[in-house]
């Protein structure tokens, strides 16, 4: 038997360390225990805390959804849009002003599902955006109906009996699209994914990484697979971390494997790049750039 | 404020009403337009994307509808004045994003060529049958203003007024045009830029620590930000409190739409313009707007040779409807006569405007071509029986 171990108190910490950049007014938040998307803006935090952006460049916009909610509580200019529209608007904030950084933080059913023409555009023009996409499988705010990611067999309140749709592979999506850095995480891998906000905050053209989060309340339960550590330790079992891997090979087949990591970090020329680039071969001086709001 | 002459096409011009639209939003400062092609609205787009690149604004062709009147709220917010341009198809794929720049409160102007409906209907011919739609098409309760020109020259005049009132109100402001007008080309001239007057924006003069994004001034207008300026303002079409956040009471909401709803309402005097003609002796009076109003002009000429007394009302502002107006000459008047493109729609609020003080006689027109003016006439004919 050890010894007992002296405790040493810890000074107790009046602030949260993320109350830099949540709104502490609006907390609690409405996110269920163990849910991914408190980890994943735990990641994002991280990244904010470490990049020179200055925090009042940066603007954040969500669609619908449970990740949809993510605008609401952080403490930069954050827009909470309509359902699948987050890209758009972005591209409508980040053309109105060239200044600003634009993140688009939200879920898998919003930005793939309904969304999914935009993302797919965004990524084609290389558009100045960093998409962080929550991925839990599901429509979990509406109760968990099937999505365009479901794995095939899972169960879901809309397809009861098991899914026979084949889900999309997102990484692939994006990068075959056009997407300039492409990344999938599990909420397990926080340093990484929160490396792996950083680089894309600092990176050019349009960003895209997958966060693969739990869902303990409608995806795990209706699937039977335990509760949300049950599913960290899936993750920590089943995550394969492969760099650079052929996006072909990234499909996520119903509690398989899940390969992670960075896939795609290329340099292109952005929408913006492109567009003044071209009018100032074609009209010299004659084009005048637009810079954003004068005032 | 006054326009800026470098985007000022100042002079005599020969232009189809959607160039002349495009000339307007220029004038007006426009720097951001999103679009997706669409008959018969495409040449305002077209000339927009050949004009930007010289004075200074951003043109971008988007994926889709949803995606264009989606962007032009997130535009807004970025401090950009904001256009887009479409005909029926993608004007009721717009809805959901409408309702989005109402609830935010975005300044921005959406420019509808109407064309014959329902669905892909008739795409290079006129109708008038959105009418109902740009007012009442997105979901839940809200107001709008919206504008119908009847000429190229208007079109101009009238894009600019659009800007205006959608930077006063910070409301969703519509130019509802038709295929008619839209391809009529005309004499367009165009005043010098410091002839045209522009609504600035109105941004806050409070520090981020006093600012509420969403509690109104005296005219029940908020003051604006825009993104990046250190005021880390919460936007969510969600209903939301003055602060911005999301609230799900009835109180709330009712505090919210009833504020969104009033500030129309509740200045609509300032808003609402019309023109009269004849209107002090009248026996019956002409109701029209857009194209409707210059192919009624033979059948009111006639008319009045034939000794009847016509009056004229020609809605400038069509959201919202002048009621009073409409009232009040209602207890004047023995009949109104209402030629639309649509099976009736604006003739709707003559009625319920007129209180049944006068009778309200709709020359329905189902789009595809404008009235024949002998048909108004026999109505009018009718009207004073």
């Amino acid at each position: 038997m050890k010894d007992a171990q002296v405790v040493k108190e810890a000074p107790i910490k009046e602030d949260h360390p993320m109350e830099k950049i949540l709104r502490m007014d609006r907390i609690p938040h409405i996110w269920c225990s163990t849910c991914g998307i408190g980890t994943a803006l735990t990641a994002f935090a991280t990244a904010l805390g470490k990049t020179d952006i200055p925090l009042d460049n940066i603007c954040v916009v969500s669609g619908i959804g449970c990740s949809g909610r993510i605008a609401g509580y952080i403490k930069l200019d954050s827009f909470h849009s309509t359902h699948g529209r987050a890209i758009p608007f972005a591209t409508g904030l980040k053309l109105g002003n060239p200044k600003l950084k634009l993140v688009v933080f939200s879920g898998d059913g919003d930005i793939a599902g309904i969304g999914g023409n935009h993302l797919i555009h965004a990524a084609r023009r290389n558009m100045d955006l960093v998409v962080l996409c929550i991925n839990n499988f599901i429509y979990a705010m509406t109760g968990g109906q099937a999505a365009a990611t479901t794995p095939l067999t899972a169960n879901t309140s809309t397809s009861p009996y098991g899914c026979y749709e084949q889900p999309f592979n997102l990484p692939h999506l994006a990068a075959s699209c056009g997407a300039v850095y492409v990344a999938r995480w599990t909420c397990l891998h926080v340093r990484r994914l929160a490396k792996s906000i950083n680089e894309a905050l600092n990176k050019k053209g349009f960003s895209f990484i997958e966060i693969i989060a739990p869902c303990s309340t409608i995806y795990a339960r209706r699937n039977r697979l335990g509760d949300g550590l049950s599913l960290m330790k899936f993750y920590h079992d089943n995550s394969i971390i492969k760099h650079g891997a052929d996006t072909r090979e990234l499909d996520i087949s119903y509690q398989k494997k899940i390969i992670v990591g960075k896939f795609v970090d290329i340099e292109r020329p952005t929408f913006l790049d492109s567009m003044n680039e071209w009018y100032r071969k074609q009209f010299g001086e004659k084009y005048i750039e637009y810079g954003g709001p004068s005032d | 404020m006054k326009a800026n002459s470098k985007n000022v096409l100042t002079g005599s011009h020969y232009l189809d009403g959607d160039h002349a639209c495009a000339e307007g939003a220029l004038a007006a400062g426009c720097n951001f337009v999103a679009g997706y092609p669409i008959t018969p609205s495409t040449e305002v787009v077209e000339r927009i994307s050949e004009r930007f690149p010289f004075v200074g604004g951003i043109f971008i062709q988007m994926e889709d509808e949803l995606a264009s009147m989606a962007s032009l709220s997130g535009a807004a917010y970025a401090g950009a004045k904001a256009m887009t341009v479409t005909s029926g198809p993608g004007f009721s794929l717009m809805m959901e994003n409408i309702g989005l720049a109402a609830m935010l409160e975005a300044p921005c102007v959406i420019i509808n060529v109407q064309r014959g409906g329902p669905s892909t209907g008739l795409p290079t011919l006129p109708g008038q049958a959105d009418m109902m739609q740009v007012r009442w098409g997105s979901h839940g309760d809200y107001e709008i203003i919206a504008l119908s020109p009847n000429s190229p020259q208007e079109c101009f005049e009238f894009t600019i007024k659009a800007f205006n009132l959608a930077e006063k109100y910070r409301v969703p402001t519509f130019v509802m045009t038709d295929e008619c007008v839209g391809h009529m080309t005309e004499k367009v001239v165009i005043p010098p830029a410091d002839q045209i007057e522009l609504e600035p924006r109105r941004y806050t003069k409070l520090p981020p620590e006093e600012y509420l994004p969403f509690k109104p001034e005296k005219d029940l207008v908020p003051d604006m930000v825009r993104a990046g300026k250190g005021y880390r303002i919460h936007v969510t079409g969600l209903t939301h409190d003055e602060k911005g956040y999301p609230v799900m009471h009835w109180q709330t909401q009712e505090k919210l739409v009833r504020r969104l709803v009033e500030k129309i309402r509740l200045n609509s005097d300032k808003i609402i313009e019309f023109e009269e003609e004849q209107i002090d002796d009248a026996e019956v009076v002409l109701l029209s707007y857009g194209i409707s109003s210059r192919v009624a002009i033979p059948a009111i000429q006639k008319a009045r040779k034939e000794g009847i007394k016509v009056g004229v009302l020609r809605l400038i502002v069509v959201w919202p409807f002048p009621e009073k107006k409409v009232f009040e000459l209602a207890k004047k008047v023995k009949a109104f006569v209402v030629p639309e493109m649509n099976y009736g729609q604006m003739v709707l609020e003559v009625e319920r405007a007129a209180k049944g003080q006068a009778e309200v006689f709709l020359v329905p027109h189902g789009g595809g071509w404008v009235h024949d003016p002998e048909d108004i006439y026999k109505v009018i004919k009718e009207a004073v029986k």
